[in-house]
């Protein structure tokens, strides 16, 4: 009965915390998939590149956050900056892997046809491979996102703010309550923000390639 | 003749990794043409049309379109001016089939309204129905059905040339068949330029005005099918064309090719009384009966003539002779008139009027001569 306690007690402080932590998820997000399918993109044209920079988005996808931060933090400091950092340099390998992935899976006769119709690369890229890839790409930003839901919250360590606070704040002073008050919002985000991509990516399949 | 719209002089393509795929090629294509590319996989057929439209470039010769070096042409520009159609059709699956078949002309800034009453033109066209195909996408339709889309969406900015890569290459025998018959039947209406690669020499025979045989990145005979048929130019065309070269050329030839005038040899109906005359004059024993409109009625012999007292009388008439009609292919008249024990038939045109008499003379010259016994109409 406590947690509904502190709940009820702190709800400002919850709330104020849960949108500064959608916040830096979502301003990640939006960079990291510009970023992302732009480097994806970029990787189609010239595919002998492929290779490595998926390598090199695979290994920044594998170094422990804490880590990250600690290499981070004596160029750019604490806070937001470093943090934001963090989670586009995470979402890159699902980012720019699914962007590829979606576009040189176009069937090779499509490709084709729009060359040989006359389309210019933009056009084919803009009328055809985009829309075509876009539930791939979709399904790539739906993991960055999840993801940086994840991540952000050990941000909080670094002093970005958002749920983890809480959660650090918590295990700092043994108050599980204030543990669970941090923990319980962020795994709500996470499966909360996983379902609404899944509909948006369903909503953004053209309707010729739906099952 | 006509008009040289296509000019290949001495083209060649080596691929990077030194392929040559083609091979010192020289060749001229005229205003209204359909051309047939076949040959063996890897011969080149496919990438010699591609250097049309600079899918491949070549790294050796010029190409000319209308009197334009394509290599100086802007290539999207290009590349619009010629339809394309492919095996696989490539349609974009995002895309409703009208969608799919007004992208050229969206692409070149039509009006929406031209372009929607161009697509129903199309669907017409290529007989599917617009209300029932319209706003179908791809994976609705089936392979003949997305090969005539394919097939529309190459005519839509009405390109004056359109290449085809094994169009029906990956349909079933029976919906290719059905393909094919309507090619032909949308030529005759269009009057476009056409390369059309095969690897199908009964289908390169079908369809083409002339036929650029290739064997290794060269032309080994680019002719008519008939000259194909008849003089293959080595060891390798005699084989593509296979055994039935003989049987290929009767599907192909039509009575019109072969027979001869009637000359001399009719009479009209309310004239049998001079039948005897006639027949003395022309020394023919048999005359060919018309109405005054020139249609055929029937037959007179001698022996009819005698028999019925020379009296001129139309109830004379040997009606029983089913007469050959022009556009009858060559092989199915010859099985008729051995079937019928006959030697010799009239021929008719649709019209019913009488065109001229076709005997066995006609198909042993057929068989035999160098050429038929009369002057061929294309």
């Amino acid at each position: 009965m406590n947690v509904i306690e502190y709940f009820i007690k702190n709800i400002g402080l919850i709330l104020k915390l849960t949108i500064e932590h959608i916040e830096i998820t979502l301003i990640a997000v939006a960079i990291s998939t510009v970023i992302g399918v732009a480097i994806g993109i970029f990787i189609t044209r010239h595919q002998r590149a492929a290779g490595t920079i998926i390598g090199i988005a695979g290994i920044l996808y594998t170094i422990p956050s804490l880590a990250l931060f600690g290499i981070l933090i004596p160029f750019i400091g604490i806070g937001l900056k470093p943090t934001l950092i963090a989670l586009i340099l995470y979402s890159q390998l699902a980012l720019i892997r699914n962007t590829f992935v979606g576009i040189i899976h176009i069937d090779p006769s499509i490709r084709e046809a729009g060359k040989g119709m006359g389309m210019s690369n933009w056009q084919f890229l803009r009328m055809v491979e985009i829309p075509v890839a876009l539930p791939v790409i979709m399904a790539g930003i739906r993991t960055a996102a999840v993801m940086n839901i994840g991540t952000a919250t050990i941000a909080a360590y670094i002093g970005a703010g958002g749920l983890g606070w809480l959660i650090f704040r918590g295990i700092a002073s043994v108050n599980s309550d204030q543990i669970i008050a941090g923990a319980v919002p962020v795994i709500l985000l996470a499966v909360g923000v996983d379902y609404l991509f899944i509909l948006l990516e369903r909503a953004l399949t053209p309707a010729g390639l739906r099952h | 003749m006509s008009d040289t719209i296509i000019r290949f002089d001495r083209v060649s393509k080596v691929f990077p990794e030194g392929t040559r795929a083609v091979d010192d090629v020289s060749f001229d294509i005229f205003d209204g043409e359909c051309i047939t590319f076949v040959g063996p996989s890897g011969c080149g057929k496919t990438t010699t049309v591609r250097l049309l439209n600079r899918l491949v470039e070549p790294t050796g010769g010029s190409i000319w379109l209308n009197g334009q070096d394509t290599a100086r042409a802007d290539v999207i520009a290009l590349r619009r001016s010629i339809g394309y159609v492919i095996q696989d059709v490539g349609l974009f699956p995002h895309m409703t089939v009208s969608q799919n078949i007004a992208l050229v002309p969206r692409l070149q800034g039509w009006p929406e309204r031209k372009r929607n009453e161009r697509t129903e033109e199309l669907l017409h066209l290529v007989g599917l129905e617009p209300a029932a195909f319209r706003n179908r996408y791809p994976n609705q339709l089936s392979g003949g059905q997305k090969q005539r889309v394919g097939v529309a969406r190459g005519l839509a900015a009405d390109p004056p040339v359109i290449l085809m890569d094994e169009p029906f290459g990956a349909l079933d025998p029976i919906t290719r068949a059905q393909l094919q018959d309507e090619f032909l039947r949308l030529r005759r209406r269009l009057k476009k330029v056409i390369l059309f690669v095969t690897h199908d020499m009964d289908e390169a025979i079908k369809l083409g005005d002339r036929i650029a045989i290739m064997r290794n990145g060269r032309i080994v005979q680019f002719d008519t099918p008939r000259k194909i048929l008849r003089e293959p130019a080595d060891p390798f065309v005699r084989d593509m064309v296979g055994r039935e070269g003989g049987i290929k050329l009767m599907k192909l030839l039509r009575i019109a090719d072969i027979m001869d005038p009637a000359d001399g040899m009719t009479i009209p109906a309310d004239r049998l009384s001079e039948a005897e005359r006639r027949m003395a004059e022309s020394g023919k024993d048999i005359l060919l009966v018309v109405d005054k409109e020139g249609r055929f009625q029937g037959t007179i012999s001698y022996e009819q003539v005698m028999r019925g007292g020379r009296s001129g009388d139309v109830a004379l008439l040997d009606r029983a002779l089913p007469p050959a009609e022009t556009t009858d292919e060559v092989g199915h008249t010859l099985e008729a008139m051995l079937r019928n024990k006959r030697v010799w038939l009239p021929v008719v045109g649709e019209d019913r009027k009488l065109r001229g008499v076709v005997t066995m003379t006609h198909f042993a010259c057929f068989f035999t001569a160098g050429d038929a016994p009369s002057g061929g109409t294309s």
